[in-house]
């Protein structure tokens, strides 16, 4: 009798597995299957991705998360959902954070894009990376690079005088406030709650009012 | 996700070709709402027409003093806009109230306007929804229907229109411009741009095939106090159950739309006439001949104390 060899379990495997059958709950049975439509030649694709151009030839399907994951292996930025519900993806797009997982690798010919791995390094961290590790800003780590690239953005957005939901008067200038960075990070979530840490990380670095 | 073909379009009459002469081709610009849907194939293009190259991205200042809005501009930079946060407010508020900043730095202006129900059985191909699958049936008359619409509903679809900003649009008068197939150009009301489900629920608007949105025209500003008040399950990042965007002046008359309730941004003319007589008798005239269901029943009464509030607010 054949042995069927056994992949070892890893931590990564088991989380991609659960994106997977959460996904199923959705999709139809026919899409699980393998693609039955005509063969659609890949499509030549240039990017900037952390200072570095890059040339790739991709699926027209391929996501921008997918790009970065699984063509670049720059897994920095994860999929959680993959449907722009929980933020997991989030990346800069020419300077303004979007949701990787809900933008496809050719609508950004040319554009320069954004990830973890070039916002700091474990030797040379960004001030928000620091400030994560010392207010204890995660726990499972999952969300962690979505929420510090999302953590850098609102605090620019906030800067740049976008206004948000909880914005008092509208034509004064933003405030560095703890509801409003709360507020503006609501596309990130995290099931381990790390939440309060997170706005301590993020109040610190923007120097915050209470 | 389904096989498609992609090309970049180089001007609003070739994209409005480009879509009108394919059968399955489809308009992307954000993205943010389409993409999802083609991954749990609701949504199954076979040909995208990417319209990013347009310049549809600019706000202008038009002769009479009004705005006029690029199809493609972010709801980020709408909600930004300083003549937007001045003289339009209740539109800042609305798009602050909607999606997470993710989604707002991409998602456009038409995009928006666009958006298809979030109606849990549109999004689950398990299940009827003539939304979806024309006469298939609809699950949600009998099913979980809290979320859905009381009012203007049809025995094939109680679906609402699950978007912020087109309720201050509608509140605002605000113009729909469009280019057709042939080049020529065409501008619709919001009160005519969304349609009721009737026997037709899977149109969701009065565009034509291949009728593309290059922008939308507000008319000069018209004063009062604005306000978007918007109640949901959580705090932020959640669809309406109930919305009320309001333009009220000092004598206490207005003018006032309802979200979440209906397929499309619900304002009645007839209704608002009576805001000096309180919210009270506004929701009764906006809400006559709604069809809640037991579920949903709810919204009519949470429509009535969320413009109370707005009305003590600008009493204030």
């Amino acid at each position: 009798m054949p042995s069927i060899p056994t992949p070892p379990i890893t931590r990564r495997g088991v989380l991609v597995a659960g994106a997977a059958s959460a996904a199923v709950t959705t999709v139809p049975a026919a899409a699980q299957g393998p693609a039955k439509a005509a063969k659609i030649a890949p499509v030549p694709v240039k990017l900037v991705v952390n200072g570095k151009e890059v040339e790739l030839e991709l699926d027209t399907r391929t996501t921008l998360l997918d790009t970065l994951r699984e063509h670049l292996k720059l897994t920095g930025t994860k999929k959680g959902c993959d449907h722009g519900q929980c933020g997991a993806c989030t990346v800069m797009v020419n300077g303004t954070r979007v949701n990787s997982c809900l933008t496809l690798a050719v609508m950004h010919q040319g554009d320069e894009v954004a990830t973890i791995e070039g916002l700091g390094t474990a030797d040379d961290m960004h001030p928000m990376q620091e400030a994560f590790v010392k207010h204890d800003g995660y726990q499972c780590g999952y969300c962690t690079p979505g929420q510090i690239c999302s953590a850098v953005a609102v605090l620019k957005e906030i800067e740049a005088g976008v206004p948000s939901h909880v914005t008092g008067d509208l034509t004064a200038p933003m405030a560095m406030t703890r509801a409003e960075m709360t507020e503006r990070m609501s596309g990130n979530i995290c099931r381990c709650g790390a939440y309060s840490n997170i706005f301590d990380a993020m109040s610190e670095v923007g120097g915050a009012k209470a | 996700m389904k096989a498609f073909t992609y090309e970049r379009a180089k001007s609003p009459a070739e994209a409005a070709a480009a879509v009108a002469g394919r059968e399955g081709a489809k308009f992307i610009a954000g993205g943010t709402n389409l993409l999802d849907l083609m991954k749990l194939e609701i949504e199954a293009p076979t040909h995208l027409v990417d319209v990013q190259d347009l310049a549809l991205d600019k706000i202008e200042e038009t002769n009479d003093g009004g705005l006029r809005i690029g199809a493609l501009v972010t709801n980020t930079a709408l909600a930004a806009h300083p003549k937007v946060r001045k003289d339009y407010a209740v539109l800042t508020r609305a798009i602050v109230a909607g999606a997470s900043g993710q989604l707002r730095n991409k998602a456009t202006t038409a995009g928006n306007l666009l958006q298809r129900t979030r109606c849990p059985y549109f999004y689950d191909p398990n299940m009827p929804c003539n939304k979806r699958v024309p006469n298939s049936g609809c699950a949600a008359a009998e099913g979980f229907s809290r979320q859905l619409a009381v009012v203007g509903t049809s025995d094939k679809c109680i679906a609402t229109y699950p978007g912020d900003m087109a309720i201050a649009m509608r509140v605002l008068d605000a113009v729909v411009e469009t280019v057709l197939p042939d080049g020529k150009t065409r501008t619709i009301p919001m009160a005519e741009f969304h349609r009721l489900p009737g026997d037709k629920p899977w149109l969701d608007n009065t565009l034509g095939k291949g009728e593309l949105i290059v922008s939308v025209r507000l008319p000069a500003p018209v004063g009062g106090q604005h306000f978007y008040h918007k109640v949901r399950d959580r705090r932020s990042y959640a669809f309406a159950l109930v919305s009320v965007a309001a333009i009220l002046n000092d004598d206490g008359s207005g003018r006032v739309a309802f979200g979440g309730v209906a397929h499309k941004p619900w304002r009645v003319e007839a209704a608002e006439a009576l805001l000096p007589q309180g919210a009270g008798a506004v929701v009764a005239k906006a809400f006559e001949g709604a069809s809640p269901t037991e579920h949903n029943k709810y919204k009519i009464t949470l429509a009535e104390r969320t413009l109370a509030g707005v009305i003590a607010e600008a009493r204030s």
